[in-house]
């Protein structure tokens, strides 16, 4: 490896771990201090608004996964059993619920009480999560409504009578929310502070659409799903932010460094395949590592556009109109998002070619029904548009009671059997 | 749609509890054969998914709108289109429309859950017909929320008239929601007499007249309404020993008729959240000025509640309680249909407010489709025996 090599790659993985803890220290600071944060998600997060009123800021959707990736989410779980919540709800729900009970104890930190809740409606757990906070401790909740496409394949955009509709009240909503903000914090308003928001915003989207776009080079230069996990704790904890917009910067150098000298992800990518859906946390590295096992590594993943809050379409705000802009983006990307979940069929068959895709794998989960309610039928048009080999296996993304490693290795098995005798037939057709 | 044949009329001329047969026997059964008999005869049926659809739009198009609710059916195609762990209205209704068991040329959903927001794009993949989602605002505390809401409804407005090829004049959408007022108001009075004298209708009775609401014209529904409620106030039988209670999280699914019974058996079922979706407005919608508006304005100011809306100024444990108080209920019957997410998260929040407020309960879980109810009676049973004998 030479010393640029060595300099470059892995420094996206590296300083986003380093960020991810600088930012729980900081929660934890705020925590010891007695500070409060505004508790928000991934898609919507208005963090460009947020961060103009200089907030602390948790995604208790991230708290909860960390959980799960440390191997202790069912402690939470089982104590949000206990207090009354069902086994057949959203799992980061209930570990934050224990979360809150033990008043934001955390591996990485403590996590400071809510001074406020924002979210919106691309996932209606947000809400009902919103509500269990307003009860334990009676803050301000906000609901930001951002209506969604009405029709399968149907988009309207900017211009469109029924966008323009859309917008308004996405843009009545904006100017209702800083109102509460300024009553929350104390303080005024500073359009300024957040065009800044907005600008590194701007900078990180582009970035992050020239990441997505990078991967469809072979080698891939990164996995989508564990890599992608990594660059999505930056991209929604950083949102709006000058570290957030630089450490983009830096890892599109790297990937591109990446591909311009042939580095791959891996040593011996046979397989390329998107995910479809959130990953199986409780098992997050071995999940990627029985699919490395046969060569197969995910090259895209739905995960990272909605998970990104729809970052994916590089969205750039107009900051000679920040509000209206604000609107119009939140609408644009937020759809996507919803998209992503809803109708992926649309942008899987794209990225088929586009990613030189070998197959695709659904992981619908029990604890997520926004996401996995429609796969299983959503796989069914691919196959038929397409025929691309798909498979399908259903796990959680927090509770292990639910996972089962064997039952997933041998589908996995038994798919890329089938995906290699596919291949060799396909290559025996054509030597005839 | 006056001049239109009669779709529901096998009731006319008999006595009071042949009505109610009838009435029972087509909601048990899942008999669609009203809507069939409008197809047949050349009529558009638009169907919506719950909770809440505002019928007078469909209505005003000539079209009869159907509330899409699932049925106690064996799943014969569903199952293959959704994962495992699902509500099961959301199987069963698209079962009951892939197996022609009803026919539709518009279908439409809400995105009031994680679930039922993928339904429009699953029901798109599955049927040629327009599929869409109708756009409820899921913030009702904002200035902009009522004007935005009117839009919505104009925009599906204009689809509807694609649809059934009748251009909609603000008279037509008066006629058609001062139709829907009467239908509320005998729906209220229903309820009125459920509260004051719950031994003269059976609580599986008041549902099937609710329910049969969401199935026939709305002219055939005060017909029938405009009969038998006065016919119920006439009965004269005696209160017994039961306890009043409230049912609570029947919002979406629904249970089982003879679960209904079954409670009914031990307790007066005095209110409830039963099809919520059919009796969501708990006034007149105004006549005058824009009828968009007043639909929409009504969805917001004078609606009931349920977990899937959040409005600031309703918390659905306060709502809960209001209703227990306003019919003098001595318990709450607290259910959610399995995997219901928003349902099950509530129950949380109302078990502390009937414990905080020592008002009992008595929790559970039910399915469309379920059938043994030899437990749940004695379990009720008990309950309510513990409290007349307490």
């Amino acid at each position: 490896m030479t010393v640029q090599e060595t300099s470059i790659v892995g420094r996206g993985n590296k300083e986003g771990g380093a960020l991810f803890r600088r930012w729980f220290k900081s929660l934890d600071d705020a925590a010891q201090r007695g500070e409060k944060a505004a508790y928000v998600f991934v898609m919507g997060s208005m963090n460009e608004v947020l961060k103009a009123f200089d907030m602390n800021i948790t995604f208790p959707e991230i708290t909860s996964l960390q959980l799960a990736v440390r191997h202790i989410a069912h402690e939470y779980l089982e104590e949000a059993e206990d207090y009354g919540y069902s086994p057949d709800i959203c799992g980061y729900v209930k570990a934050d619920v224990a979360l809150q009970l033990r008043k934001g104890e955390h591996p990485m930190g403590r996590i400071p009480k809510p001074n406020m809740t924002v979210f919106t409606n691309a996932c209606n757990t947000y809400i009902k999560w919103g509500e269990i906070w307003e009860r334990l401790h009676k803050i301000p909740i906000f609901t930001f409504d951002v209506p969604g496409h009405r029709q399968l394949g149907v988009h309207t955009q900017p211009g469109d009578k029924q966008f323009e509709v859309d917008r308004r009240y996405v843009e009545i909503q904006i100017k209702e929310l800083i109102a509460k903000l300024e009553e929350v914090n104390g303080t005024k308003f500073d359009i300024d502070k957040l065009r800044e928001t907005m600008e590194f915003t701007n900078q990180m989207s582009r970035s992050w659409a020239r990441l997505l776009e990078l991967n469809r080079n072979s080698p891939s230069v990164y996995n989508a799903l564990t890599d992608g996990t990594v660059f999505l704790g930056v991209a929604n904890g950083f949102r709006g932010t000058k570290e957030g917009a630089d450490y983009f910067a830096n890892l599109v150098e790297e990937m591109e460094y990446k591909v311009a000298n042939g580095i791959g992800t891996t040593t011996d990518e046979s397989h390329r395949l998107a995910f479809v859906g959130v990953p199986c946390y409780p098992i997050f590295r071995r999940f990627s590592e029985i699919f490395a096992e046969w060569g197969g590594t995910f090259v895209q993943s739905t995960y990272l556009w909605f998970a990104s809050g729809g970052t994916n379409r590089g969205y750039q705000y107009d900051l000679d109109n920040p509000i209206s802009s604000l609107a119009e983006g939140i609408l644009l990307s937020v759809r996507d998002a919803m998209d992503s979940m809803f109708d992926q069929t649309t942008m899987l068959r794209n990225a088929i070619d586009e990613y030189d895709l070998d197959g695709v794998v659904y992981h619908p989960i029990k604890s997520c029904r926004t996401v996995s309610t429609g796969l299983a039928d959503s796989r069914r048009q691919l196959m038929k548009d397409t025929g691309i080999p798909s498979l399908l296996i259903e796990s959680d993304m927090m509770d292990r009671r639910v996972v089962s490693e064997a039952q997933l290795k041998n589908r996995i098995d038994a798919f890329f059997e089938g995906l290699i005798s596919r291949k060799q037939q396909a290559a025996a057709s054509r030597r005839i | 749609m006056t001049n239109r044949p009669l779709i529901f009329d096998s009731w006319r001329d008999l006595p009071l509890e042949e009505v109610l047969r009838i009435c029972r026997d087509t909601i048990e059964e899942g008999d669609f054969s009203p809507v069939l008999k409008w197809r047949e005869t050349g009529g558009k049926v638009l169907g919506h998914f719950q909770v809440y659809f505002p019928q007078e739009l469909a209505h005003a198009a000539g079209m009869l709108p159907v509330m899409v609710r699932g049925a106690p059916v064996d799943l014969l195609h569903a199952d293959s289109r959704f994962g495992s762990y699902l509500c099961s209205i959301l199987k069963s209704s698209l079962d009951l429309a892939l197996s022609g068991k009803i026919e539709l040329d518009m279908f439409v959903s809400h995105p009031i859950c994680d679930a039922a927001r993928n339904l429009a794009a699953v029901w798109s993949r599955n049927f040629d017909y327009p599929c869409q989602i109708l756009y409820l605002p899921q913030n009702a505390n904002s200035q902009g929320t009522i004007p935005y809401l009117r839009d919505e409804y104009d925009r599906l407005l204009r689809k509807l008239e694609e649809i059934s090829g009748k251009k909609v004049t603000e008279e037509d959408l008066r006629n058609s929601i001062a139709l829907y007022n009467r239908s509320r108001a005998l729906v209220r009075e229903l309820y009125d007499l459920k509260r004051s004298e719950p031994w003269k209708v059976a609580a599986e009775d008041a549902y099937s007249l609710v329910a049969i609401g969401g199935l026939i014209p709305v002219e055939e529904h005060i017909a029938l309404m405009e009969w038998v409620v006065p016919e119920i106030h006439k009965i004269e039988r005696n209160k017994e020993d039961r306890i009043r209670v409230v049912f609570e999280g029947a919002f979406c699914e629904q249970p089982p008729l003879d679960m209904i019974r079954t409670i009914g058996r031990s307790c007066y079922v005095v209110d409830d959240d039963f099809l919520i979706g059919l009796r969501w407005l708990t006034g007149d919608v105004a006549t005058e000025d824009d009828p968009l508006y007043a639909l929409a304005e009504a969805y917001i100011e004078r609606s009931s509640y349920s977990p899937v809306q959040h409005d600031n100024r309703k918390t659905k444990e306060a709502m809960l309680l209001k209703r227990a108080e306003a019919a003098e209920a001595e318990a709450v019957v607290l259910a959610s249909a399995k995997m219901c997410e928003p349902g099950l998260e509530e129950q949380v929040a109302y078990v502390l407010a009937l414990d905080e407020n020592r008002i009992p309960y008595f929790l559970s879980e039910f399915e469309e489709n379920m059938s043994s109810f030899g437990g749940l009676e004695l379990q009720v049973e008990t309950f309510a025996e513990n409290i007349l004998f307490a």
